[in-house]
């Protein structure tokens, strides 16, 4: 009996008998990666963590990277270059951990020519300097992929720099107004106390001069922001809500500065540089969203970055972009066909789960088209293009219009109420005048900024953006990643809820098996196992998670394995030959049967025994969701997939439900476009490329995705898989936010209606409104705050409920 | 109090230049990565290359 062992470096269990300096390994891969990290002394990385390691794939084509050399390429990807150093940035979405860490900043023990390495943990980059007379950037993305950590590079991700330094901006803003905000506070604190004579000669005149240079920053450079969005308001000819508040804000200022320019009075400048200061951090606030994730990405991002192309027998390495139409290209196993294009040599085995859902491979001859999307399996291909990568099927849905245009997001129904509230306010204002200039003309203008000082609608933005700021962090605490809080309010008004199915409400984690045939015995279905743990392939792999570790331990080993790719494994032990694969691999006298789903034949010693039928497992905690949703959404589903679990699905969703198979990507489009037009809110759940169309045209658009490493297409949010049953949740938490934030305005409305009555009296003073200002801002804030924690407990007792 | 007026510049130039570190340290990068610094300090120098050719960006 032996025992068993995880694999030292990722965890896994071994089966075969891998050893170096006594620790068990599940592959060669991962010994490899072992010793080389042992040769350099960096075995520190296992005393991190238990198993660090990112299973070794074994995979590892020598050509993969080969676009790296290509200058145009380079000069790209990387930041900084000169003739003896390179700095350069990778995304590595497989740091999970401190040994990654150490792993990665120590890569210039492995490698002379890196001259230093650092790893960003919440960005999952690393920033990397070396030295390219001594180690090319392909050897340097080889090396980062050979230890488990394989770089996403996209030339079209380095819009990231660009959000950092508007954050940054932002940053500073508030950091000035703060600073000014606290310092004006500071100084005025003397003549509330005095009641606004100070005796001391000049000075108060000094307090004056010093507050007002303070203002200056806050008025033309904390605030820049609000003016500008307001000025484009204007220019679109809408009112939002910064109109109102620029003009209160300009108004402020103004007279204060009139004010001190002419000894009269010092102003309100604390008050109106502390709403900047208040209404800066809400923003920003909320607008912090989720850096590692990108909601953005385009089919760019999807594709390899350089192919090999063959013309006249001569293989080259380009850039994708400089791929033209007749060119001959080379596809390797597992890589993705860039264009739409004709195959011209080899056995193509095409997945194209990622272009239309559909789970099985399908199989191609020579002189048959292949769209670009799919993924080859097998020996390398020869093609040749008749489309360019960005006229291709796929890719034209992104010649869609509305892939060029920012997404109409619905008006945010808080600039209605601006709308009212300018009105409300310039007719209080103008009454209170006409009021005025017959009893005492000389407090007319007094009163008129007065009340346009003290109803600034600052604390209706407050509440706005405090509370959705809270809500879309309370959303993602339970792992649904909002790109902007927006989207909470679009998410309330949806009607409809449109679902992708493979990838969506089936996960690609656990697949149902079902085995028919002659029972096997505990000897062959550990034989099954141990063949099965050979391959990378998707269904061998979900083969030998569903297998049950027999008790006795496998006791025979393989003498001869060989993989046809696309086909099958032949395994030979000492005294039995297995052949698993599909049904014309593991010669089967089979009965013309007609198979839907994907089903792996296994034949022992030439003996037929039966396939096991893999298909689809649905979410757990699907049929609940769909119960709920369907009380009050109309519920459709569009698969590109066949119809073979139409059945099923109908069970789960009921009659209410419209499904529809063989959907192409455009059709996803139109069909949300069609139920838009007839005056539909739409949510759109979907997980690959072919959604990508129907997820930009939809309200909403959530992207589905097992990993948050993973790519999704462009999308308004991304859920984790495991997420996909609270929906029905997160649905109606956004429905309560409009709530949340009304009490908001209410509070906020009742502040109005003292600090305006004390206005129109010409009772107002700069320390009232010193004392008012803050106060309403902060129970503003909590409010928004409590309302967001109070709702999420509430959906809490009714989740455990039902 | 007179001498008001010195201490009201002082203090505000005390003020500026903690302004100042504060703009300093956002265009830095000090808040760009709050963990990882955190986790680096705690591993061992077991060369001292990093140490000598740390390279300015």
């Amino acid at each position: 009996m032996k025992e068993k062992y995880n694999c030292y470096h990722c965890g896994d269990l071994c089966i075969d008998n891998i050893i170096a300096d006594g620790n068990h390994f599940c592959c060669n891969g991962c010994k490899h990666v072992y010793l080389l990290l042992s040769e350099n002394g960096l075995c520190n990385y296992y005393q991190l963590n238990n198993t660090p390691g990112i299973k070794a794939k074994g995979k590892f084509t020598g050509e993969r990277f080969a676009y790296l050399d290509d200058e145009s390429v380079i000069s790209k990807i990387v930041l900084f270059k000169s003739s003896n150093h390179i700095n350069v940035t990778f995304s590595l979405p497989q740091i999970h951990c401190v040994s990654c860490i150490y792993l990665l900043e120590k890569l210039h023990l492995i490698e002379s020519g890196i001259i230093q390495s650092r790893v960003d943990f919440q960005q999952k980059s690393i920033f990397i300097s070396f030295n390219p007379q001594l180690i090319s950037l392909r050897k340097v993305v080889e090396l980062l992929s050979f230890i488990g950590y394989e770089p996403s590079i996209s030339m079209l991700e380095n819009s990231g720099a660009a959000d950092k330094s508007t954050n940054k901006k932002q940053l500073i803003q508030i950091g000035v107004a703060g600073f000014c905000f606290s310092n004006i506070m500071m100084l005025s604190f003397p003549e509330y106390f005095s009641k606004g004579f100070i005796e001391q000669p000049g000075l108060q005149q000094t307090f004056s001069w010093i507050i007002f240079v303070l203002s200056i920053p806050v008025f033309l450079y904390s605030a820049s922001s609000i003016f500008s969005n307001a000025i484009n308001g204007l220019t679109q000819k809408k009112i939002n809500i910064d109109v109102p508040i620029s003009l209160a804000i300009f108004i402020t200022f103004s007279r204060s500065y009139f004010e001190i320019f002419t000894h009269t009075g010092s102003g309100y400048l604390d008050s109106g540089t502390g709403i900047i200061f208040f209404m800066l951090i809400g923003r920003w606030f909320q607008n912090k969203s989720y850096d590692v994730l990108s909601f953005d990405r385009k089919y760019q991002s999807y594709f390899p970055l350089g192919i090999t192309i063959k013309n006249n027998g001569i293989e080259e390495n380009i850039p994708i972009s400089k791929l033209a139409i007749d060119d001959f290209i080379l596809v390797r196993n597992n890589d993705l066909i860039p264009a739409d294009s004709i195959l011209m040599e080899g056995v193509a085995n095409i997945d194209y789960s990622f272009v239309n859902g559909e789970n099985t491979l399908q199989k191609k001859n020579i002189g048959d088209l292949l769209y670009a999307g799919g993924k080859q399996f097998g020996t390398s291909i020869l093609l040749k293009t008749i489309k360019v990568p960005s006229q291709s099927y796929i890719t034209e849905l992104w010649n869609n219009s509305i892939f060029n245009k920012n997404k109409e997001t619905s008006e945010s129904f808080i600039h209605p109420w601006s709308k009212y509230f300018t009105v409300v306010l310039l007719s209080i204002a103008f009454l209170a005048t006409i009021y005025w200039q017959f009893t005492d003309s000389s407090k007319v203008l007094l009163v008129l900024t007065s009340v346009l000082i003290i109803a600034c609608p600052c604390s209706l933005l407050l509440s706005a953006t405090f509370t959705f700021g809270n809500m879309m962090r309370v959303i993602g605490k339970h792992h649904l990643f909002l790109k902007n809080a927006t989207v909470i309010e679009s998410l309330a008004k949806i009607t409809h809820v449109v679902f992708d199915k493979t990838g969506t409400i089936t996960t690609q984690e656990k697949s149902d098996i079902k085995y028919n045939g002659i029972p096997l015995s505990e000897i062959e279905n550990d034989l099954i196992k141990l063949t099965a743990s050979n391959s990378s392939h998707v269904l061998s792999r979900s083969l030998y998670h569903y297998l049950p570790l027999s008790p006795n331990n496998i006791s025979t080993s393989i003498v001869e394995y060989s993989e046809e790719a696309g086909k099958g494994i032949l395994a030979k032990t000492s005294d039995s030959v297995l052949r698993i694969g599909n049904s014309e691999f593991a010669v089967a006298d089979l009965l013309n049967h007609a198979f839907k789903s994907a089903a792996v034949h296994v034949e022992i010693n030439n003996n037929y025994k039966g396939y096991f039928d893999i298909s689809h497992h649905y979410r757990d905690g699907l049929n609940k969701m769909v119960a709920q949703l369907n009380k009050k959404y109309v519920l459709h589903i569009l698969s590109g997939d066949n119809d073979a679990e139409k059945q099923a699905l109908e069970n789960i969703f009921g009659n209410n439900t419209t499904i529809k198979f063989f959907v192409s990507p455009q059709g996803k489009l139109d069909y949300v476009k069609t139920l838009q037009q007839n005056g539909a809110n739409v949510l759109m759940i979907g997980d690959g490329l072919n959604d990508a169309g129907a997820l930009m045209q939809a309200s909403v658009g959530i992207a589905v995705s097992e990993n948050r490493a993973n790519f999704s297409p462009a999308s308004d949010a991304i859920i984790d898989g495991h997420a996909l049953k609270m929906l029905p949740l997160f649905l109606k938490y956004a429905r309560m936010g409009k709530v949340n934030i009304s009490i908001g305005f209410a509070v906020s409305i009742i502040y109005n209606i003292i600090g305006i009555s004390l206005a129109i009296q010409g009772k107002i003073l700069p320390v009232i409104a010193a004392i008012l200002m803050p106060i309403s801002s902060i129970t503003i804030v909590l409010i928004a705050f409590l309302t967001s924690i109070w709702s999420e407990k509430l959906l809490k007792i009714s989740f455990s409920k039902s | 109090m007179s001498s008001l007026f010195i201490i009201l510049g002082v203090s505000i130039i005390i003020s500026i230049s903690f302004l100042l570190a504060f703009i300093w340290s956002v265009t830095n990068g000090q808040y760009d990565d709050h963990y990882t610094p955190s986790v680096r300090i705690l591993f061992e120098d077991d060369d001292n290359k990093l140490n000598n050719e740390q390279i300015s960006k």
